[in-house]
């Protein structure tokens, strides 16, 4: 029995014993000399627990009695975890390392995270949910203030931190609410209570849930710290922020929904919607007024999260899927802009401010091309694969009787496509000005350009992925 | 066969357009020439061994949509086999002809390539024109139909540097696009009430059509009628009849050897073959038919009218096919079918000759189109001066009278008047005709007299420059005169001559009855001999029967009626029972039938006399009546009546559209929310990211205050 229960959290105790060793290792060796090292070995042992969890594995199985639940649906969001995580860390060491803020806990810290991810999306009670966020957000809170002497950076993490206190005490408060009028944290024993008139307290409950979780994935209004945290932490760590743990949190989110409260749709349906629209609006608004492209990204990146939670918030099976392909998109399309924005500098100091793109296709237009795929596909223009992300969760929309949240989509997406545009129009017809250089390590080019050649490629069968998403949302929505 | 015959031209405008740079332009000309040669030669084997049977070749299935349902498949009958023939003989004469005349092109530059554009325009419109000859259903049609369009619409715009060759390119699509509305009305209309758009099942339900009535704009109409009109007016479009004619003059824009093959010989007749094609359904349409008449007449007359006056080589010859599409109409409208593909057959080898004649004049002139600069010409471009020769001979219908001996244009030219005659009663259609063959000869020969009689007019220079052209055109211009001299003799008894002949060259069935016909109530009689068409029953039991009575009378007399009734007529033209003007032409009065040759006379001698014998002559005429001369001079004022109706208010309303419309309420609106409201928004939610943390953190509790309430007021159980 227990046997049987150790085997279905198998990566996730090993990834964290592996961490453990690295840290380690790191201690008792020369310390901040093998942190590249330690990059490339973490950013390996994703790679292959990816290929493990992603190759392996059929069906779902529970452990711990209901704690842990290990289903199509975990392994999707696993498998982009772990790959997304495992892209950025190796288009960060080069970055890091030249400005000497590599330092061997980083790679200790973002495996940590990704432990806490991993049990965040196969979390099958409210315990075990907590224990996953937990784990994820301190280890986050440590990253962003990596850089101890940037008065920046350590700012960044202590709002991160004290927000992040808030929401976790928003999101236990709900979870008390649940146990108490529900009888239990498991998510199934909460479902089975749901039946007749639901008690207003377990409402409340969710709504401090829904807020918690909202804060994660940083969706209005609770997103006020994004674009102060992209900012202030250092650009890898920022780029880390906006794939892996957006994936995580969105996979929790539709995990709760559907697992512990799939008798309500229509309750959490309104409050998802809300925090959809009001995310797709202010991040498409707020980012026009940005002149730094990491803040830009952090507008982005909420923009990006209201459309995933329009596909949560159709609450069907389509919609799930829907969401999946949507985060698999988004984070393809971060990774490789963030390969860019890592490039940016100037006399080899980092530069994250968007005039600095002026004339950039005179200078380099093989990487001006592929930025602008990666902006057009942000932006959700046809070709690109982008479009049809947005395209699924409208869809999925339309098809719950959402029309109005579909059309509320399209407007937003027409106002933000503003913004991603004037980059475009910048690096093409942009004044000539002080052009900012683009130095790439092999690695970071490779991610940039595959990312850019997924966006056109991808339209043909999106990789397949499709099916994969579909077979999760099924295993989730029942 | 067909089949490559079909798609020949489409390869070899896909090579020559797309292939010329890797085998270059000569290569590319040549083997486009060539594919539409073989494309000739077997359209000869077909037209000259076809048997007169209907033959179905399926090439592909092409539409399945709910109960439209539709092969891509080639008709091949008497009309395909005859439009082959024109379209792929014109066609070919004009590639190899093209060689010489595109040869060096003052419209373009020294190292900019034309040629094998060219030759690829008109590949790909022969394979549009035989798209449309070949169609088996309406849909098909349509897609030639639009082919022959846009290759017209290129070819007129060749000269893409010239505006006057754009605007004359955009006319001729616009005036097109009103026509094609017509058409796909009519299509739609037949659709909608027979559920098919194939010959076949439309043809056997024409009977049906002309008792079914249908709401269309403002009232009733009888159905058949209705659809008659709507696909005449495709028709009217495509042939340049009256009201939509202002294209073809413009049209010449083009290259010649392109007003040669498309606004001459093959496109513009593209609408005497629909009305030729739809013949069964026309022949249960006689207000259609009558229209078509009346307009047909009208229009050679108001073409010859104008073509009296015109000073540019070209549009006289422009407005002389306007004129004779215009007898075919009258032809196809008084239900001799066969006569009116008669005039379109022998029309395009006359009036391709006059056109390559006048491309050689032109070519020989440097590229000099007024006629008031040409003259005494017959020395220096003698081959070219014989060849027009004989295209005038044809056009103006010199022949021996009362015998059946003369160039091409005298046969089938009086077998349209003569027609006309016996179908209208010597009415309108018959007097506007041969005045109009007075004004044809008139003009031809003007033509003939100002270009290459009498003194040398113009720049002195070009005269002494002038030289015949190179084999090459000439080759054509002989091939073609062959055509114009005997094509009416040879087949003149299949056409016209004789009505068994026709009917078992057009497949259709025999009409013993026509002999009795004669004495009295022909009706009758035709019924009991053939009691093959449900409607002939119905006239044979002398009531107004409805189809079904008549189909059971007719099954009980003859055992197959019934599959009869409801199949679609034998043979590639229909002519009703009771249409008997075929026959009837034969035997109009002596003076009828010399009326044309007496016009072409008159018209003649008038020419002569203005200007051979009294060049002053029309001088003086023009300042006597000199309204009457602006009048026809500026064609009857209809570009001005246009620009003032249609053009004017339509650029009018464009232009609110677009300054208020668009401009004002659109952009206005779209620049208010862009540039007023959102960067509002943006200000706002800037100001709201202070930076602080209680603020960041106030929000959020906003946020969850929110919620809380929204749950409260209209969650669970509310």
């Amino acid at each position: 029995m227990t046997a049987l229960d150790f085997n279905t959290v198998l990566p996730e105790v090993m990834l964290a014993i592996y961490a453990m060793a690295a840290l380690m290792f790191g201690v008792y060796t020369s310390k901040d000399k093998v942190a590249p090292l330690l990059t490339w070995v973490t950013a390996g042992v994703f790679a292959v627990l990816a290929l493990w969890i992603g190759a392996g594995g059929e069906g779902a199985r529970e452990a711990f009695g209901g704690l842990f639940v290990d289903d199509p649906f975990a392994r999707f969001a696993k498998v982009v975890i772990l790959l997304s995580a495992a892209a950025v860390l190796v288009m960060s060491q080069d970055y890091m390392e030249r400005r000497g803020i590599l330092r061997f806990e980083y790679p200790v810290l973002v495996a940590l995270s990704v432990v806490g991810m991993m049990v965040m999306v196969s979390s099958g009670d409210l315990i075990t949910l907590y224990m996953g966020l937990e784990l994820q957000s301190l280890a986050l809170y440590v990253i962003a203030s990596i850089r101890r002497d940037s008065v920046k950076s350590t700012e960044a993490g202590l709002k991160y931190f004290v927000l992040g206190a808030l929401s976790s005490g928003l999101l236990l408060y709900g979870a008390s609410l649940t146990y108490g009028y529900a009888g239990t944290t498991q998510f199934a024993g909460i479902l089975s209570t749901l039946q007749g008139e639901v008690p207003v307290g377990l409402l409340f409950g969710l709504v401090f849930m829904l807020s918690g979780l909202a804060f994660k994935v940083s969706a209005a209004p609770f997103h006020m710290w994004t674009p102060d945290v992209y900012e202030g932490a250092p650009t890898p760590v920022t780029a880390f922020f906006a794939t892996a743990p957006k994936v995580a949190a969105m996979g929790l989110f539709a995990r709760l929904i559907h697992d512990a409260f799939g008798a309500i749709p229509g309750d959490w349906g309104q409050v998802i919607a809300a925090l959809a629209v009001l995310s797709m609006f202010l991040g498409a608004i707020a980012a026009i007024g940005q002149r730094d492209i990491k803040r830009l990204m952090a507008y982005s990146s909420i923009a990006h999260m209201g459309y995933a939670l329009v596909g949560l918030a159709a609450g069907t099976v389509a919609g799930v899927q829907a969401t999946l392909i949507y985060m698999a998109i988004y984070v393809t399309m971060n990774v490789g802009t963030f390969a860019f924005i890592l490039s940016m500098e100037r006399d080899g100091k980092p530069v994250t401010s968007i005039d600095s793109l002026n004339m950039f296709s005179k200078k380099e237009p093989m990487k001006a091309l592929a930025m602008l795929v990666l902006l057009f596909s942000l932006a959700g223009v046809p070709p690109m694969v982008g479009f049809f992300g947005k395209f699924y969760v409208l869809k999925a929309a339309v098809d719950a009787h959402m029309t109005w949240l579909a059309i509320a989509g399209a407007v937003a997406s027409v106002i933000g496509a503003f913004y991603y545009l004037r980059i475009v129009f910048f690096m093409y017809f942009g004044k000539d000005a002080d052009t900012v250089e683009s130095r790439m390590v092999p690695v970071q080019w490779a991610l940039f350009v595959a990312s850019a050649a997924i966006m056109l490629v991808g339209i043909v069968n999106l990789f397949g992925i499709e099916a994969s998403a579909a077979l999760a949302a099924e295993t989730l929505v029942r | 066969m067909a089949t490559i015959i079909l798609f020949a031209p489409l390869i070899g405008a896909l090579i020559c357009g797309f292939g010329w740079r890797f085998i270059g332009e000569k290569a590319g000309q040549v083997i486009a020439t060539s594919l539409v040669f073989l494309a000739a030669l077997l359209s000869w084997i077909i037209f000259l061994g076809h048997d007169g049977e209907t033959q179905q070749i399926v090439l592909m299935r092409w539409i399945e949509s709910g109960s439209l349902s539709t092969e891509w498949a080639i008709r091949l009958d008497r009309l395909t086999a005859i439009m082959l023939v024109v379209v792929n003989s014109v066609s070919a004469l004009v590639h190899l002809y093209s060689f010489g005349y595109m040869a060096h092109d003052d419209n373009w530059g020294h190292h900019e390539h034309y040629k094998a554009r060219f030759f690829a325009y008109l590949s790909f419109f022969t394979f549009a024109m035989l798209m449309l000859v070949t169609s088996d259903n309406l849909v098909q049609m349509f897609f030639g139909w639009e082919g022959v369009g846009v290759a017209s619409y290129l070819l007129i715009g060749f000269y893409y540097k010239k505006p006057s060759a754009n605007a004359a390119a955009i006319k001729a699509f616009v005036v097109n696009r009103v026509g094609d509305f017509g058409f796909a009305l009519g299509i739609f209309a037949l659709f909608y009430l027979t559920d098919s758009i194939r010959f076949d099942d439309v043809f056997a339900a024409a009977p049906t059509l002309a008792e079914t009535n249908l709401s269309f704009l403002w009232t009733e109409w009888n159905a058949a009628n209705l659809i008659g009109v709507l696909l005449f007016i495709g028709a009217m479009g495509k042939s340049a009849q009256l009201i939509l004619h202002t294209w073809l003059p413009d049209a010449m824009e083009g290259p010649t050897p392109v007003s040669a093959l498309i606004h001459a010989a093959t496109m513009v007749t593209a609408g005497v073959f629909l009305v030729c094609r739809m013949s069964p359904v026309y022949e249960y349409a006689p207000q259609a038919t009558a229209f078509i008449t009346v307009l047909g007449a009208t229009t050679a007359f108001f073409a010859a009218t104008v073509g009296l006056v015109q000073n540019d080589i070209k549009r006289v010859i422009a407005y002389s096919t306007c004129s004779q599409l215009g007898y075919m109409f009258v032809a196809a409208g008084v239900g001799v079918y066969s006569v009116a593909m008669f005039h379109l057959f022998t029309h395009a080898f006359f009036k391709a000759m006059l056109f390559l004649g006048a491309g050689s004049v032109i070519h020989a002139m440097h590229h000099e189109q007024d006629m008031r600069n040409y003259g005494g010409l017959r020395k220096k471009i003698p081959y070219t001066f014989w060849a027009m020769m004989i295209g005038t001979l044809a056009i103006t219908g010199v022949g021996i009278p009362l015998t059946h001996f003369g160039f091409a244009g005298f046969l089938s030219k009086d077998a349209v008047i003569e027609s006309a005659y016996a179908g209208t009663a010597g009415g309108y259609a018959f007097w506007m005709l041969v005045i109009a063959a007075l004004f044809t000869s008139f003009y031809s020969w003007r033509l003939i007299f100002m270009t290459f009689y009498g003194k040398e007019r113009g720049d002195h220079h070009t005269h002494e420059h002038a030289h015949e052209s190179p084999k090459v055109m000439l080759v054509p211009l002989g091939v073609l005169a062959i055509g114009a001299v005997f094509s009416g003799m040879i087949w003149y008894n299949v056409f016209f001559g004789k009505e068994e002949a026709v009917r078992a060259w057009f497949g259709m069935e025999p009409a013993a009855a026509h002999a009795s016909a004669e004495a009295g109530d022909h009706a009758a009689v035709t019924a009991a001999a053939e009691g093959h068409a449900a409607d002939t029953a119905a006239a044979a039991e002398g009531t107004e029967a409805s189809a079904d009575t008549a189909t059971d009378t007719a099954a009980a007399t003859e055992g197959h009626a019934e599959a009869v009734a409801h199949a679609a007529p034998k043979g590639a033209i229909f002519m009703h029972p009771e249409n008997t003007v075929l026959h009837d032409a034969h035997y109009v009065p002596k003076w009828v039938k010399l009326s044309p040759f007496v016009a072409m006379l008159i018209g003649l001698f008038t020419a002569w006399m203005f200007y051979i014998k009294n060049p002053e002559l029309p001088k003086r005429l023009a300042e006597q009546q000199r309204p009457l001369y602006l009048f026809l001079l500026n064609k009857w004022y209809f570009d001005e009546i246009y620009d003032f109706l249609f053009v004017r208010p339509a650029k009018w309303l464009g232009g609110f559209l677009w300054k208020r419309g668009d401009g004002k309420v659109i952009d206005g609106s779209i620049n208010g929310v862009a540039m007023g409201i959102v960067p509002y928004l943006t200000r706002l939610a800037g100001r709201a990211q202070s930076g602080y943390l209680f603020h960041y953190a106030f929000a959020m509790v906003l946020g969850i205050a929110a919620l809380v309430t929204w749950m409260t007021l209209f969650g669970g159980a509310h």
